[in-house]
């Protein structure tokens, strides 16, 4: 463990996204995520780059896209109602196809809510949270290793699909400190981008970033051309840990810190001789719909354990038809189920297929 | 083998701290660990706690609901936990602030009197300090082997001079009753 230090989950991320070559962060105060924006006010003057706390979020949100249109590595970071107010933002970047990173570390609502943690942003980032046709690839990490090397997952992937990637923490994983190995630092590139901002200096063409197509018949050509990109990150970039499925009669669908109670309540189910296993989403979009199907073929039923009214549920479902029961382990507003509360559910699924 | 431990007391009593001080412990021993401390509107005076997991495998969840051991700094956090704690666990109690027994019979307990411990020796900010060193005298989750190298983690390089307090701090527990 010679390499690693202890981190908190949301300063793993600030020095991740740094290693990672990000020299912009732009930012409005929000708990559970301050670390972040404190991380970065420390740290960016220091190396050249840029740390700036808006006016409002709306105002941050605006900012990332401005440097995403130059080509640089560009991120923001914020807490649920916060990343409410970036949505039109998001939604704009989307639309000029720009890579750029948002952390959301959630915290319960909906409105203003609390401060503690929570999931329930689920459907707004990963069924898009602004208007139009869009998505955003969405990782979802459970441990404080995970912040750090999604975050820099979450820079390439961004660059390489072109499109806003977002990171969906919440708050435990962002104050939590757990040992972490971070990723190598790499230099800021600013590479070919042949679409980026730059200043042409009269030596080419301008190169144009925009997301107004006031020809439909352009805007829809442009919409099924974003969409076939979808397609190809739906088929190649589906991530997800499986959990002692081997033999698995329930299989247990969790992400984030939900997933880290459910791994008690999985262990403890099989002492109990309860065949269980868990599928770990790791990318909420796209979804690992191809794993839930493959496996609705040998399990009778499965769990899903969320931090929300329920609704990962949904796309368990779809993932794999309806074809099994599929029940709910769910807390709400900021509180967290215990393992012992997931081990009822496992049992309570486990009977009914009895 | 994996040790739960949960740390509570008042905001100011430098609960995250003596979780740190574990946390940095097991990471020199390359344990596998995590540490989370309650956050929000606490402040001085309000209620602080921080769950500390020390394991030989993966954590599961970091958030301790059932503590092998319940480290407490005022009555209000002995009331909340005492029923909480695994059967066959150990509660510290720093009985300088809070007077009454541990209610549980099937727990083992530690009264110490660490607030008024660290008055009498000159370090009034010390006391989680002198209850981890009673923890690490009667628990063996951690080894009190190498305790030097842990304090200088966790006491920032701006306040060097508070090295040797905790030192001090730590092994007045560890002495304590012995």
């Amino acid at each position: 463990m010679g390499n690693k230090v202890l981190m908190k989950g949301n300063e793993a991320i600030a020095e991740s996204a740094i290693r990672a070559g990000c020299r912009h962060y732009f930012g409005y105060p929000i708990t559970p995520q301050t670390e972040v924006a404190a991380y970065m006010a420390k740290r960016m003057p220091k190396i050249g780059g840029t740390f700036l706390q808006a006016e409002s979020e709306i105002a941050a949100i605006n900012m990332v896209y401005g440097v995403a249109a130059t080509g640089r590595r560009v991120m923001t970071s914020s807490s649920s109602p916060g990343v409410s107010l970036k949505q039109e933002g998001i939604s704009y970047i989307a639309g000029s196809d720009l890579p750029a990173l948002i952390v959301n570390v959630q915290r319960g609502g909906p409105g203003l809510g609390g401060i503690q943690p929570s999931q329930s942003d689920y459907f707004q980032a990963t069924k898009g949270g602004g208007h139009g046709d869009y998505h955003l690839i969405v990782l979802a990490p459970s441990s404080v290793q995970e912040m750090a090397d999604m975050t820099a997952l979450a820079f390439d992937l961004a660059d390489r699909y072109l499109m806003p990637v977002m990171l969906l923490a919440d708050g435990t994983i962002g104050q939590m400190m757990e040992p972490v190995e971070l990723p190598e630092a790499r230099e800021p590139q600013f590479a070919e981008k042949d679409w980026a901002v730059t200043g042409t200096k009269g030596r080419r063409e301008h190169h144009i970033v925009n997301s107004l197509y006031l020809v439909p018949e352009q805007l829809e050509q442009k919409n099924f051309e974003r969409f076939e990109r979808y397609a190809r990150i739906e088929r190649e970039e589906a991530r997800f840990e499986s959990f002692m499925m081997e033999d698995a009669e329930i299989c247990v669908v969790a992400f984030g810190i939900a997933a880290r109670v459910s791994k008690n309540a999985v262990m403890a189910a099989r002492r109990e001789g309860l065949k269980v296993g868990m599928i770990r989403p790791i990318t909420l979009w796209p979804f690992p719909s191809a794993a839930l199907a493959e496996a609705a073929k040998t399990v009778k039923g499965f769990l899903s354990v969320e931090l929300s009214m329920g609704q990962m549920i949904e796309d368990v479902k779809l993932a794999v038809s309806c074809s099994r029961p599929v029940s709910l382990c769910r807390r709400t507003g900021g509180m967290i189920m215990s393992p012992d509360e997931v081990l009822a559910k496992i049992r309570e699924t486990a009977g009914g297929n009895e | 083998m994996t040790t739960q431990i949960l740390i509570a007391g008042f905001g100011g009593q430098g609960i995250l701290f003596a979780g740190k001080f574990l946390a940095n412990k097991g990471l020199l021993e390359g344990r596998q660990l995590s540490w989370l401390p309650s956050y929000g509107p606490e402040m001085r005076g309000g209620t602080a706690n921080c769950s500390v997991v020390l394991s030989d495998e993966p954590i599961g969840s970091p958030i301790v609901n059932k503590p092998d051991v319940l480290i407490v700094m005022n009555l209000p956090s002995l009331d909340k936990y005492e029923k909480a704690v695994a059967p066959g666990g150990s509660v510290f109690v720093d009985s300088t602030l809070i007077e009454r027994p541990v209610a549980r019979e099937d727990v083992k307990t530690y009264y110490i009197p660490a607030t008024k411990l660290a008055q009498q020796n000159g370090i009034p900010t010390l006391a989680n300090m002198i209850l981890l060193g009673k923890v690490m005298r009667e628990s063996s989750f951690v080894s009190f082997e190498g305790i030097e190298d842990a304090v200088r983690s966790v006491v920032s390089a701006k306040h060097a001079d508070l090295y040797e307090v905790n030192l001090k701090a730590i092994r007045l527990g560890y002495e304590y009753g012995a």
